[in-house]
Formats: C-alpha cells, sequence, structure tokens
C-alpha cells in the first residue's frame, strides 16, 4: 500500500522529468534563435524604417527599385504558372506512370535543393549562354532570368504534389470512369480538388523562392538596371554603391512579402486540414 | 494512352532540357580535356583556400544547427508554452527569405555603424568581412532544416515510452539518450545531410558579409562567382563540378535516407 502511494506522488514529477526540463531547452532554442535570426533582422527593420513612413516611400520607391519589384512579381507569378503545369506533371509521371530509370528520375528532381545557386546559374549560361552552341543566348535577357528562377524552383510543387497522388484512392476514379466520365473530367473534377491545397502550398514557397533568388540569377542577368535587375539584385547593388538605407529599405519590402507568403502556406495547411476531416 | 505518353515526354522532356542538360554539360566541360587541366585548376591555392573556408564553415554551423535543431524540436512540440508558436513561425522564415535580405541583415547589425559594430570596433573583433560573419550567415541560412524533419516524427512517436522510462526512474538525459534520439535519429541524419549542402552552397549572404577576398574571405561558390567574372572559365568550371559533385553526394544521401521516414512536404532550400 505504501510502496504503491510512493510511486503514485513519484507519478507526476517523473512525467514533468520525461519532458526535460522546457524553461532551460525552450529558452536556449528562443535565445539561439533571437541570437542567429531575429536580432539582425530587428536591425534591419530599424535601419528600414529610420526616418519615418514618408521618408521609407521616398527611399524604396524610385523609379529603378519599382522597375526591379515590378520585373521580380511578373517573373515569380510566370514561375507559379510555369511550376503549376510542369509540377503537377512530372509528379503524376513519377506516381502513375511507369518507365525504367524512373528511380533516378525521382532523384534527380531534388537536385535544384542540393545544387548550390551559383553553379546553377554557371550551368544554365554554359549551356544557353553566349557559349553555348545551341544556338540560343539567353544571358543579360529576363528569359535568362526566368529560366534560373525555374531552374531553382523545380522541386517544390513536385514535392508537395507528389505524396498526396500516391495517397490519393482511385476507386472514386474508376467510379467516375465506369459512369462514362472522360480523363479530362475525372482530373478536373476528382483528382485536381485532391491536389489543390497541395499544389498551394508547393506554388507558394515556389514563388516566395522566385521572389528572394541571388545566386542562380546574378551570372546570367548581368544585372541591367530596368531591363534584368531584380529585387534581390537591386538591394545588393544599393549596398554596394554605399546606399544603406535605400538596400534597407527594398530589403524590409522582400521581408514582408517572405513573412505574408509564410503566413499564407500556414493558411493554406490549416484549411486542407479542416476540409479533410 | 495517348495523354499518358504526352505527360510523360513534356515533362521529362522539361527536366532534361532545364535540369539535365546543363548539369551534364559543366561536368563534360571540365573534363572534356582530361582529369589534367581540372586538378591544375582546382590546386590553384585560391580555390584550394576556398575549399578550405567553406569546410571550417560548415562543419561549425552543422553541428550548432542540429543541437539547435534538436533543441527546438523538442520545444515546439513537447513544451507548450507562450511564444512557441511565434518560434515555430521563424524557424521557417530563413527558408522563405532572400539570401541578400540575410546578408544585409547582418551587415547593418555588425557593421562598423551598426548596432554592434562600435562596441565590436573597441575590442579590436572582426565580424564582417572575416570568418565569423560567414559563419553567422552560413548558420542563419542553413537554420531550418534539422527542426523541420525532427519535428514531424517527434510528433509521431508521442511521450508514452519516455514517460515509462521516467516513471522506471530514468533521468531526463538518460531518457533523452535511450528513447527519444534512437527514435528521432534518421531524421536527425536526414536534416543534417540538407544542412549541410545549404551550408556548402550558400552564395548570397556570404557574398555580402564576407567581402569575397581571394585566399582569405572567398568562399567557393564565392571562388566560381570570381572566376567567372575574371573569364577564367576553366576555373569556374572545375570548382562548380567540385560542388556539383557534393550535390550529387548528398543526392545520394538523401535517397538513402528517405524511405526511413515519411516523405513530407515541407522542405525547401
Amino acid at each position: 500500500m505504501s510502496q504503491l502511494a510512493v510511486d503514485a506522488a513519484r507519478l507526476p514529477r517523473a512525467r514533468g522529468r520525461a519532458l526535460g526540463r522546457p524553461a532551460l531547452s525552450s529558452g536556449l532554442a528562443l535565445g539561439y534563435l533571437s541570437v542567429i535570426v531575429l536580432v539582425p533582422l530587428a536591425a534591419l527593420s530599424v535601419k528600414g524604417a529610420q526616418g519615418g513612413w514618408h521618408h521609407f516611400w521616398q527611399v524604396a520607391w524610385n523609379p529603378e527599385s519599382k522597375a526591379a519589384l515590378e520585373l521580380t512579381l511578373g517573373l515569380s507569378l510566370a514561375v507559379v504558372a510555369i511550376n503549376a503545369i510542369t509540377g503537377t506533371a512530372l509528379a503524376w509521371t513519377l506516381v502513375r506512370d511507369d518507365f525504367p530509370g524512373k528511380g533516378i528520375v525521382n532523384t534527380l528532381i531534388d537536385l535544384p535543393f542540393a545544387l548550390p545557386t551559383i553553379v546553377a546559374g554557371l550551368t544554365l549560361l554554359a549551356l544557353y549562354g553566349p557559349t553555348g552552341g545551341v544556338g540560343v543566348n539567353v544571358a543579360y535577357t529576363r528569359w535568362g532570368v526566368l529560366l534560373a528562377l525555374l531552374f531553382v524552383t523545380l522541386p517544390f510543387v513536385v514535392r508537395t504534389v507528389q505524396p498526396v497522388l500516391i495517397e490519393l484512392d482511385r476507386e472514386m476514379e474508376e467510379a467516375a470512369a465506369s459512369l462514362g466520365a472522360n480523363k479530362l473530367t475525372i482530373f478536373r473534377r476528382i483528382v485536381f480538388p485532391h491536389l489543390l491545397p497541395a499544389l498551394l502550398s508547393g506554388v507558394a514557397l515556389a514563388f516566395a523562392r522566385a521572389i528572394g533568388e541571388f545566386g542562380a540569377v546574378i551570372l546570367i542577368s548581368g544585372n541591367l538596371p530596368f531591363k534584368t535587375e531584380v529585387a534581390s539584385l537591386y538591394v545588393f547593388q544599393r549596398l554596394n554603391s554605399g546606399d544603406e538605407q535605400g538596400a534597407a529599405a527594398l530589403a524590409v519590402l522582400l521581408l514582408v512579402i517572405s513573412l505574408g507568403v509564410l503566413l499564407g502556406i500556414g493558411g493554406v495547411r490549416r484549411w486542407a486540414v479542416r476540409h479533410d476531416r | 494512352m495517348t495523354a499518358r505518353r504526352l505527360i510523360r515526354f513534356g515533362s521529362l522532356g522539361y527536366l532534361a532540357l532545364i535540369l539535365v542538360a546543363p548539369v551534364g554539360l559543366i561536368f563534360w566541360r571540365a573534363f572534356e580535356h582530361g582529369w589534367h587541366p581540372f586538378w591544375v585548376a582546382i590546386s590553384n591555392p585560391d580555390a584550394v583556400h576556398a575549399l578550405k573556408l567553406t569546410l571550417e564553415v560548415t562543419l561549425v554551423a552543422v553541428p550548432l544547427n542540429t543541437v539547435f535543431g534538436v533543441l527546438c524540436g523538442l520545444a515546439i512540440v513537447r513544451h507548450r508554452m507562450p511564444g512557441m508558436g511565434l518560434v515555430n513561425a521563424l524557424v521557417d522564415l530563413p527558408m522563405a527569405l532572400s539570401p541578400v535580405v540575410v546578408g544585409l541583415s547582418l551587415y547593418l547589425l555588425y557593421g562598423r555603424q551598426g548596432w554592434f559594430g562600435p562596441w565590436l570596433t573597441d575590442h579590436g573583433v572582426r565580424v564582417l568581412f572575416a570568418y565569423p560573419g560567414i559563419l553567422l550567415a552560413t548558420t542563419f541560412v542553413s537554420l531550418p532544416f534539422v527542426v523541420r524533419e525532427v519535428v514531424p516524427v517527434l510528433r509521431e512517436i508521442g511521450t508514452e515510452q519516455e514517460e515509462a522510462a521516467a516513471t522506471l526512474g530514468a533521468r531526463a538525459f538518460t531518457t533523452f539518450r535511450r528513447i527519444t534520439l534512437p527514435a528521432i535519429r534518421w531524421a536527425v541524419a536526414y536534416g543534417v545531410v540538407l544542412t549541410t549542402a545549404r551550408s556548402l552552397g550558400e552564395f548570397g549572404a556570404v557574398a555580402i558579409v564576407s567581402g569575397g577576398i581571394a585566399g582569405r574571405t572567398q568562399t567557393l561558390t564565392q571562388y566560381v562567382q570570381a572566376s567567372y567574372d575574371n573569364y577564367s572559365q576553366t576555373s569556374a568550371y572545375a570548382a562548380a563540378v567540385l560542388l556539383a559533385g557534393l550535390a550529387i553526394l548528398t543526392l545520394l544521401l538523401m535517397t538513402k535516407l528517405r524511405p526511413r521516414e515519411e516523405v513530407h512536404g515541407n522542405r525547401g532550400a
């Protein structure tokens, strides 16, 4: 009896210990996160906000920065549209199709994640640049920048859509087919609605990546203001010419866009979970 | 059948044009005249120094982010404390953020006119244009990967075994070492591989804080850029091929490690 009582008395304390010391490990994690991520971003935000709202816009909004931001947004939307189609098609090929070398293709999809961005840019220039020998030269053009962005964002949609396609129950599709629906109708009415949340978070990740990409575009863009200068290149350029304020202002805008995309992805996930139930 | 063919050739053709052909070509370019020019280019003192610096940074950033990743994963999943929602959101930020924004933030914090700048100058500590700056930038951008791999596994395994161990009198650290760590080890390993790949390949953030002085603060990715800009294509291709080789090694490790864990969505680079 008394032994039992002792055990029972130990239980809650033991449980607390099993979870570690929350305050200590959470504190360490928070401290590390603050030193590495939070404080630098705070320094950026303060610099960007220096001189008030009106001044911020004056610095952030000039013809060159406006052109850079518009180009970046336009290209990123193009990246979203192209990736939505090619990413879904690639995921479909990997899940529903069968062909020799499928395992290799599946591995290759992740290469843009593993490959340093500067190497990505260099490889594209090697083939599609002035000395590529295939009859196209996209160096210093917007097509080149688009190509670089497509390269680095290739895995996102494939890797978000693929697991959903694997899990997807094919019975519904078979039922629809037996009721006379054609393939396009089946895809549009049955498969696509299931893929939509995954597709949305995939393109959102691709969008965020495209908005901020730097390494892959620096060689291929040639950094021509009003033509191929994207937002990240503009920030870099401003800093190199000693205009910390101008660099910080546009960087703050990029930071806000990234935060917005992250919140959007969180929203899509919660929405998808609610719809699953 | 024709629709399937169309999708197959369309998607594989896209992959070939955008990924396989360009990457294949730089390998060919690097080795088209045999091993010798590659070897000469890569054993250039600046290239060797750049590789060493990159490895020195990676060897510190990866363990730091691994320990933090496990601690942070535990904090997010197990300790429901105020502020953990914010931590959860902040951890993803480096994945969505432009490397240039990261570099600029560090520049504004540690630079001469930055918050810590005057203090650092007074005490003779160099952060910018030196090893610490490169390390901080690399740690920032490669921070999320271990956390993101560990969190779903921690959620899945639950706390029953840990509670049982604790009830039997195991101390917190013993429970962690004998129960929790074995359960998450493959997720940690996968996260480490991703962190390593990101650290080796970081360019934008480092480009701002390192100064890129050849033979001193130039990492391997910056060496690729500098060589290309100096019309020294052989050196650029050689270093790029070295980095690409490391990336392919990463890819093989990823493939080896992945089947042990569930494939899940949120994975960025």
